[in-house]
Formats: structure tokens, C-alpha cells, sequence
């Protein structure tokens, strides 16, 4: 493997990257990562010097909407150029190998980079039936396993590895897991979105070529840098929110005055994820910009926690029919009590007797 | 690594289902047993009407009386206020607002968030302050049973937790989210078995006082 040995500001360079637009990238990837303008030289020295690590990307119950966020821009960017020249020696989707061809890549690559190398994962894992998801005859489960042994660190890309996903979602028949349902002695990023922010990716293997270490994360194992605030916290049209204007249907006068979408269901307030800032399609829009609201795709069981369309504070069962037969049953009990009551009630009127004063006397 | 949702959707699903139904099957039955007792027939001559010295005392007695003020100034200054605060957050934080619409069907218009979240603080401050009177008022003190402390409690997390969540200050949020629902759920199913149910019955026993004052003639 001898483009191992290249450097990635030669690779730029080769693929026509000016110096100017190669800064650019490290002032843009140090404000995403919240690093102070000073750091970015410091960024594009070790950026320059970086060796392009050796990464074995496995593609597991998926839909490849990962891949594709990452590798369909419509125009090359330096994301793009960063995720080409990694060394990415194993991708079932992106390489010409097939077949044995490219299981013997993947090992070639974890021999030669023992200890070294990162695992990019895409997909949930199967734990029901081993059959449900394999490759070259290997279940998704015993590929990973082999393979993370020699990683330095493996990211979950997406939110089907980094938390099940779709796959896992309510009945899970396969019965899916994450990748950190597995793996607990390497660490573990999580980038989740379905499917997440190409920048993101980018940005979580530049700090790791810049700094040699892995970016600070959050409860989730997320970076924080990225999922550090809500899209809520960030939206454009919070000022609508905590003002009480509301975009009702997806046409009406709110909807076209860029109201929030709270009523909608937008789970923006529950959901970490950097699409206010960092956008999508090189900063053209994102989902809450697009008049839609956020789905929560980057948080966990975001499948199952409740309709997309419901306000985030309607809770995910029938309540109405439920109130419904407790008010029903309520009136029911409520009735057979007043019936008890009114049987004492009568039993005491009828045990009244009436005593005279000559009762009285008698005693 | 998904408990924390977990919990959320479990406090969004089956436990708020099982608290909604204990709340509303209790809040109904107590409310029939109170009313199917009925009044016991007067047999004296009724003095004068009922119905108008029954609003008026419910009126009444739903403003602060001068002598409870004087002897009691913090029972009545903390209640007002918590109530006041308590209403405000409840019934007008569009997000509450949007549950009782999934619940019964209709909404109504809701306040600016700021505004709810100064709510939410008076509410808290005068929950403190009850309770502080409660603790040091020597008369509250001896007035007060394990019951008392158990409903103040049970007010004050769900205000507690709804701060916290709003203002993120529980991590991960849904956490916070689940937390916040859980100890509404909590007031719920203890609600109808406790003084709580105060919030339905006072102002039928408002009523009443004042329409037994107008039989008798005296005045409400
Ligand atoms: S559109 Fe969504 S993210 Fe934006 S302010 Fe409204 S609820 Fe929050």
C-alpha cells in the first residue's frame, strides 16, 4: 500500500487542492469543533504531515443512505477529498473488489495496520438469527468482532450502528443492536443521523489525524463538538417558538411566515444534532429551513417515540381512547358506589325508630 | 446506552396510560360518592334563595379575607402565588397546551415561554415559602400531617423537574423529558386519594356553604 505512505497535504495537492481552499477547510473544521481560530494552524500542520490512516468501513443491516450522504455531493468539496484519501481499504459499496478479492483486502489491511487502524461502521447488528445479514458467509456479528480486535477506535456512522436504528425499531425482529452493544473495550463514536452530517464524519477523522485522539463526547458517545446543542437551541425560528407563533398546518399563514414547527411535531427540543449550523447539500437548507420539522433522526428509538407529525409533549399511546373507557369506567364504579352508599343510606332511614317521650321515661 | 429513551417512551407510554386512567376512574368515583350522598332533606321553611349566596361566597371566599391576611400573611401571599404561578405554567406552556389537545380534543392560545418560566419561578418560590411557614409557623406545624408534605411534594417535583427540563439542566434530555412526565405521573395516580382533590371539590363546597347561609337567611 504504498499511497500509506503519502501524506495528506501531497494528496490534496495531487488532486488539485490550493493551499487557500485546504485552509479554508481547517478554519471551517476548527469552528465546527469549537476550537479557537488560533488552532488552525496548528490544525493544518498536523493535517499536512497526517499519513492517511488505514480505514476499514463495514456495512452491516443498513440502507446505505450513509454512504451515500457522504460520497453523492453534487459537487467535489474537501469533505469529500478528506473521506477519498483516507485510505479506505474496505467498503462493500464503494470498492471494485468483490468476493474473496475483498475479504482479502480487509485482512490485508488489519495485518499491516495492526493496532492502527479505525473501523468505520454502518448498520445495526442482527443478534436473532445470524442468517438475517452476512457476509462472505461470516454473520455481521463475527465480522465485527474480528475485525475491531486490531482497531484503534471504531465509529458508528449513522444511527442504525450508533443505536439500532430503523433495523431495532419497535417489534425489532432481527433483534438489532448498536456497535456499542458489542464492542466495550475500544472506544466507540457515535455519529448518529439517518443519515448524519458528512461534515460531521469529516470533522470526527480530521480531530483525530490533527490531535492523534479521539473528540470529547457526550452521554451518547457522541462528539460534542457536534452534538453539543440542540437543534432547538440553534433553530432560526426559535424566536417564533418562545414567542408562542405557530405554524399550524403545513400551509397555512404561519407555515408561510416561517413559524415554528413545534405543532407539526418537530423534535428539535429533543434532538443534538448540528444540521442548524452546519446544513445540508454544501449549506443550502436543512430540514426545519425546508418547512418540515425535525424527526429527532440522530436521537436513539427515534422511530418509536411517537408519530413524527405529534407535538413532542403528546405522550405515544391512545390517550384519547384510554381517557375515553376511564371516564366510561369511572361512571361505572362511580355509580355501584353511589348505589352502596344509598343502600346504607336507606338501611339506617329504616332502622330509625321513633321513640316517645314515654319511651323514655320507661327506662 | 438507550436507557435514558427508554425511559422517556416509557414514561410517554404505558406509565402515563395507567396514571391517566387511575387519575380520571378515582377523580370520577370519589366526585359521585361525595355528590350521591346527597344533602339531607331540610325539613325547616327555606329564609331565602340559594343559588346566588352560593356563587357569591364561591366568589368570596376566592379572595383574600382581610383577618386570615393579618393573623396568616405568608399562608395567604405563598398560596397566591403558587396557585397563581401553578395555573399560569399548567394550562398556558404550549407544549402542555398540545397534550391537552391530543387529550380532549381542543386548545386554546398559549403565553410566550419567558413568560410561563417566570411563572414556573413565582410557583417554586411560593412552594418554598408554604412550606417554610408549614416548617417554622408553629400552629401550621402541629396542623400538619404526613399527608401535607406528601401533596407538597408531589406539586413541587413535577414544577421542579419541568424547570430543570426546560432549561436543560439534567443531562441526557430525554432524562430530563422522562423525569418531568414521571412525577406528573405521580400526581396523577395519588391525586384522586388525597387533598389534592381539592381542585375539584372546593368550589363545590364554596357553593355550598354560601347556599346554606341563604337557606337559613343570614348572610354568606
Ligand atoms: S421549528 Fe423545531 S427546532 Fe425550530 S424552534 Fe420550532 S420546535 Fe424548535
Amino acid at each position: 500500500m504504498d499511497t500509506n505512505t503519502k501524506t495528506l497535504g501531497e494528496a490534496l495537492r495531487r488532486n488539485g487542492v490550493t493551499r487557500r481552499g485546504f485552509l479554508k477547510f481547517c478554519t471551517a473544521t476548527a469552528s465546527m469543533m469549537a476550537l479557537p481560530p488560533s488552532m488552525v494552524p496548528a490544525i493544518a500542520a498536523a493535517l499536512e504531515q497526517a499519513r492517511r490512516p488505514s480505514v476499514i468501513w463495514l456495512s452491516f443491516q443498513e440502507c446505505t443512505g450513509c454512504t451515500e450522504s457522504l460520497s453523492r455531493s453534487h459537487a467535489p468539496s474537501l469533505e469529500n477529498l478528506i473521506f477519498d484519501h483516507i485510505s479506505l481499504d474496505y467498503h462493500h459499496t464503494l470498492q471494485v473488489a468483490s468476493g474473496e478479492a475483498a475479504e482479502a483486502a480487509r485482512e490485508a489491511a488489519m495485518h499491516a495496520n495492526e493496532g492502527a487502524y479505525l473501523v468505520v461502521v454502518d448498520g445495526s447488528i442482527p443478534l436473532g438469527n445470524p442468517g438475517y445479514s452476512t457476509i462472505a458467509g461470516f454473520s455481521n456479528l463475527q465480522t465485527l468482532e474480528e475485525t475491531v480486535a486490531g482497531a484503534v477506535a471504531v465509529i458508528a456512522v449513522g444511527t442504525c450502528a450508533s443505536f439500532g436504528g430503523l433495523p431495532k425499531a419497535y417489534p425489532n425482529p432481527t433483534g438489532a443492536v448498536s456497535v456499542s452493544d458489542i464492542v466495550t473495550d475500544k472506544p466507540v463514536i457515535n455519529v448518529p443521523g439517518c443519515p448524519p452530517i458528512p461534515m460531521v464524519i469529516t470533522g470526527v477523522l480530521a480531530h483525530y489525524l490533527t490531535f492523534g485522539t479521539l473528540p470529547e463526547l457526550d452521554h451518547y458517545g457522541r462528539p460534542k463538538a457536534f452534538y453539543g446543542t440542540s437543534i432547538h437551541d440553534r433553530c432560526y425560528r426559535r424566536p417564533f417558538y418562545d414567542k408562542g407563533r405557530f405554524a399550524h398546518t403545513f400551509d397555512d399563514e404561519g407555515a408561510r411566515k416561517g413559524w415554528c414547527l413545534y405543532k407539526l411535531g418537530c423534535k428539535g427540543p429533543m434532538t443534538y444534532n448540528a444540521c442548524a449550523t452546519a446544513k445540508w447539500n454544501q449549506g443550502t437548507s436543512w430540514p426545519v429551513e425546508s418547512g418540515h420539522g425535525c424527526i429527532g433522526c440522530a436521537e436513539p428509538d427515534f422511530w418509536d417515540a411517537g408519530g413524527f407529525y405529534n407535538a413532542l409533549s403528546v405522550p405515544t399511546g391512545e390517550i384519547s381512547r384510554n381517557a375515553s373507557y376511564a371516564i366510561a369506567a369511572g361512571v361505572g364504579v362511580g355509580a355501584i358506589a353511589a348505589g352502596i352508599n344509598q343502600r346504607t343510606r336507606n338501611k339506617a332511614v329504616r332502622q330509625h325508630a321513633e321513640v316517645t317521650i314515654e319511651d323514655l321515661e320507661k327506662r | 446506552m438507550n436507557d435514558a429513551m427508554d425511559f422517556l417512551l416509557w414514561a410517554r407510554g404505558t406509565a402515563f396510560d395507567v396514571a391517566l386512567t387511575i387519575f380520571i376512574i378515582g377523580v370520577i368515583i370519589r366526585l359521585f360518592e361525595i355528590l350521591s350522598l346527597g344533602r339531607p332533606r331540610s325539613l325547616a321553611e327555606p329564609k331565602g334563595n340559594q343559588l346566588l349566596p352560593g356563587m357569591k361566597s364561591v366568589i368570596s371566599r376566592t379572595l383574600p379575607d382581610n383577618g386570615t391576611f393579618k393573623r396568616q400573611p405568608l399562608t395567604v401571599i405563598a398560596g397566591y402565588l403558587f396557585h397563581i404561578g401553578l395555573l399560569i405554567s399548567l394550562l398556558l406552556f404550549i407544549p402542555h397546551i398540545e397534550l391537552f389537545n391530543a387529550t380532549v380534543g381542543f386548545g386554546w392560545p398559549g403565553l410566550p415561554n419567558p413568560i410561563v418560566d417566570a411563572a414556573t419561578v413565582i410557583a417554586i418560590t411560593g412552594l418554598l415559602a408554604a412550606l417554610w411557614n408549614r416548617l417554622t409557623n408553629p400552629v401550621m406545624k402541629l396542623l400538619s400531617d404526613k399527608e401535607d408534605y406528601l401533596v407538597w411534594l408531589l406539586t413541587f417535583l413535577p414544577l421542579l423537574t419541568g424547570y430543570l427540563a426546560y432549561h436543560r439542566m439534567i443531562e441526557p434530555y430525554p432524562l430530563a423529558l422522562g423525569l418531568h412526565i414521571l412525577s406528573i405521573e405521580l400526581l396523577l395516580i395519588l391525586f384522586p386519594f388525597t387533598k389534592l382533590m381539592h381542585t375539584f371539590t372546593l368550589f363545590l363546597a364554596r357553593w355550598y356553604n354560601g347556599a346554606m347561609s341563604g337557606f337559613r337567611g343570614v348572610q354568606s
